[in-house]
């Protein structure tokens, strides 16, 4: 179908788009043209409609479409309505939900109808002939050709740029010199810093007490009994100047285990308090919060990808895509009996990054 | 007593001059009258009342004897089979026994909710039987479950820090680890959420009053009663599970609404 028009053997004049009944002539192009290719098996034939053959059917298929009009049009009018007729009170949801629900049904009905009708229309009422059209040739004439060759040859004359090559290299130069600002600006969208010193830096630091989220209160060891466990931020993030930033680093879960439980590794024999653990809430793999503690298995289970963690093994990945467990928040307690972290998390908190070893 | 220190004032001192314990001797007579006084009017009604707590917790060890012994051990010691429930509070039978979830039908992941087996008065003998054996929680007091007059925000956003993660913040219920769930919240009442926030049911963790005070606890309720009685804004919530419902409804019907449009545009009329 790809031919140029003005040579097709099957249309009757030079420039007609539209050719009825009939499959159009190939010619062989540059296409590979097979010795038994299939034949055009052409349009099946003609089957008048009902509406082509009964005047009657016709005439109802008519009120059919204009119904459909009417319909777009009671559609319409009772959006409006119900705009004034469901108004939306402020505190009373019901009185919302009525407003969208019967506005859009009204809205719904109003352009369902002239679409219907509009499509109703073409397909039982307009002419039920097969059509093809045929592709427009993109080629411009010879003398447009010609003229646009011209055009540039002209313009090259006159602005020397073929002739005078001081100024056509200075300008490649200066297009080629123009970007560089960009590139400087963007450099800086990366981080600045080794992400390892970034992610692992938190709010945390040695001797900030652990405080309830939301409220901010202290932690006393006592509170927490068997099975308890705290969402916890740490002491004076409400009031620091990155709140929502430096929560999604430093949420803590803090969870009260019996102390024979707990398996500790070297090195983190002091870590915990007499059986209370705290650890980073942000997953190891791609950073949600990790808060679904299931208190007798002692399993943390992720709610994005279902890893799951066991606090008694140090939250060791026992399921699912994290690969490495949560990192541990080493506590103990002040004088006056409150929760207080030993140190900033010992590791870079949340997923895997490349810059990072393990 | 009084006549005692009246006649030692009277020996010691002049007469007309009272004893300067006598102030003190006429109020422990007073005192002594009164309080003897009450304790005459008043020592049936406590009697009564003593007599039907023991049999309250009798009837209750009757109950317990029957349909938790098994399990739980004849001195609720536990065995292998369950966990032993001293010190489990009556807030913890109350729930387990009142939403059904006790005695349990079959051992499983966890313990299912089925039809409640026992009868309010059961239920409450069973509950005063197990707080007489270990102190524990309490059942609620009225005044933190009627989710009104606290602060349904303040509820919502401790809901969301504390609870979300597993029953959903909508509070439609979610999956847990080997066939474990957080059950959906809808219809639970305001007894039962209260007494396992204070008890940790099953896997639950523990909201012990120092973790969410008595006051933060009846803001959740509060909040879930809101969430009960509030029609959602965005008409159906398909069980408001989020992306996986949603996803499912638009990928069958919006998506096939779309297939069946497409083919019938196409179709050549009749």
């Amino acid at each position: 179908m790809a031919d140029d028009h003005g040579d097709t053997a099957g249309s009757t004049a030079a420039g007609k788009d539209v050719e009825q009944h009939g499959a159009p002539a190939h010619s062989a192009g540059t296409a590979v043209v097979a010795t038994d290719e299939v034949p055009n098996p052409g349009f099946p034939p003609h089957r008048p409609r009902v509406t082509d053959l009964d005047p009657k059917v016709d005439k109802q298929q008519e009120r059919r479409v204009s119904t459909m009009f009417l319909l777009s049009i009671v559609g319409s009018v009772l959006a409006v309505v119900a705009y004034f007729v469901f108004p939306i009170e402020p505190g009373n949801m019901q009185s919302v939900r009525n407003n969208t629900l019967f506005l859009g049904l009204g809205i719904t009905l109003g352009l369902l109808g002239i679409g219907i009708g509009a499509v109703h229309w073409s397909k039982a009422l307009m002419q039920g002939h097969d059509l093809v059209e045929q592709r427009h040739g993109t080629r411009g004439s010879e003398e447009t050709r010609a003229k646009a060759v011209e055009v540039f040859t002209l313009g090259n004359e006159d602005s020397g740029f073929g002739r005078r090559t001081l100024l056509r290299r200075s300008l490649i130069g200066a297009l080629v010199v123009t970007p560089l600002p960009a590139i400087v600006l963007f450099r800086d969208l990366a981080p600045a810093d080794n992400p390892v010193t970034l992610l692992k830096h938190t709010f945390w630091e040695e001797g900030m007490r652990l405080t309830r989220d939301p409220s901010g209160t202290p932690i006393k060891a006592s509170d927490l009994t068997i099975g308890s466990a705290f969402q916890v931020i740490p002491e004076g993030l409400n009031d620091s100047e990155h709140r929502i930033e430096e929560k999604a680093k430093a949420s803590v879960l803090l969870v009260r285990l019996k102390p024979e439980d707990l398996e500790v590794s070297e090195g983190r024999e002091d870590w915990n308090y007499d059986g209370i653990v705290a650890y980073s809430k942000i997953c190891t793999h791609v950073g949600c919060p990790v808060a679904l503690y299931e208190q007798q298995t002692h399993h943390l289970l992720c709610p994005c990808h279902q890893s799951q963690f066991d606090i008694k093994r140090e939250a060791a990945v026992i399921f699912g895509p994290a690969k490495r467990p949560l990192p541990q928040l080493p506590i103990t307690v002040d004088s006056e009996g409150y929760l207080i972290a030993k140190s900033d998390f010992t590791e870079p908190i949340g997923p895997s990054f490349w810059e990072r070893k393990l | 007593m009084a006549t005692k220190a009246a006649r030692a004032s009277r020996r010691s001192q002049p007469v007309g001059r009272r004893h300067p314990l006598a102030t003190v001797a006429l109020l422990l007579v007073g005192l002594l009258g009164t309080g003897g006084a009450y304790a005459l009017f008043t020592s049936s009604a406590t009697a009564e009342t003593s007599a039907s707590a023991e049999a309250l917790v009798e009837e209750g060890g009757k109950l317990f004897a029957a349909n938790c012994a098994t399990c739980h051990g004849l001195d609720l010691e536990g065995t292998t089979q369950a966990p032993t429930l001293i010190g489990v509070g009556a807030a913890a039978t109350d729930f387990q026994v009142g939403t059904g979830r006790m005695p349990l039908a079959i051992s499983g992941p966890q313990a299912e909710q089925k039809p409640v087996q026992f009868t309010e008065e059961q239920i409450q003998a069973l509950a005063v039987y197990v707080a007489s054996q270990g102190p524990g929680p309490a059942i609620p007091a009225d005044m933190y479950l009627t989710g009104e007059g606290y602060d349904v925000s303040n509820g919502a956003e401790l809901f969301r820090i504390n609870c979300a993660m597993c029953h959903n913040v909508a509070g439609a219920g979610g999956a847990l680890t080997e066939g474990k769930f957080a059950p959906a919240l809808a219809d639970v009442t305001a007894k039962h959420a209260y007494e396992a926030m204070l008890t940790g049911p099953q896997n639950m963790p523990v909201f012990n009053d120092t973790n969410l005070t008595p006051e933060e606890k009846a803001d959740i309720i509060t909040y879930l009663k809101y969430l009960d009685e509030t029609p959602s804004v965005g008409g159906f919530t398909l069980g408001s599970l989020g992306p996986v419902s949603e996803g499912l409804f638009i990928w069958i019907f919006g998506l096939g609404a779309i297939v069946a449009i497409t083919v019938w545009l196409t179709a050549k009329s009749n």
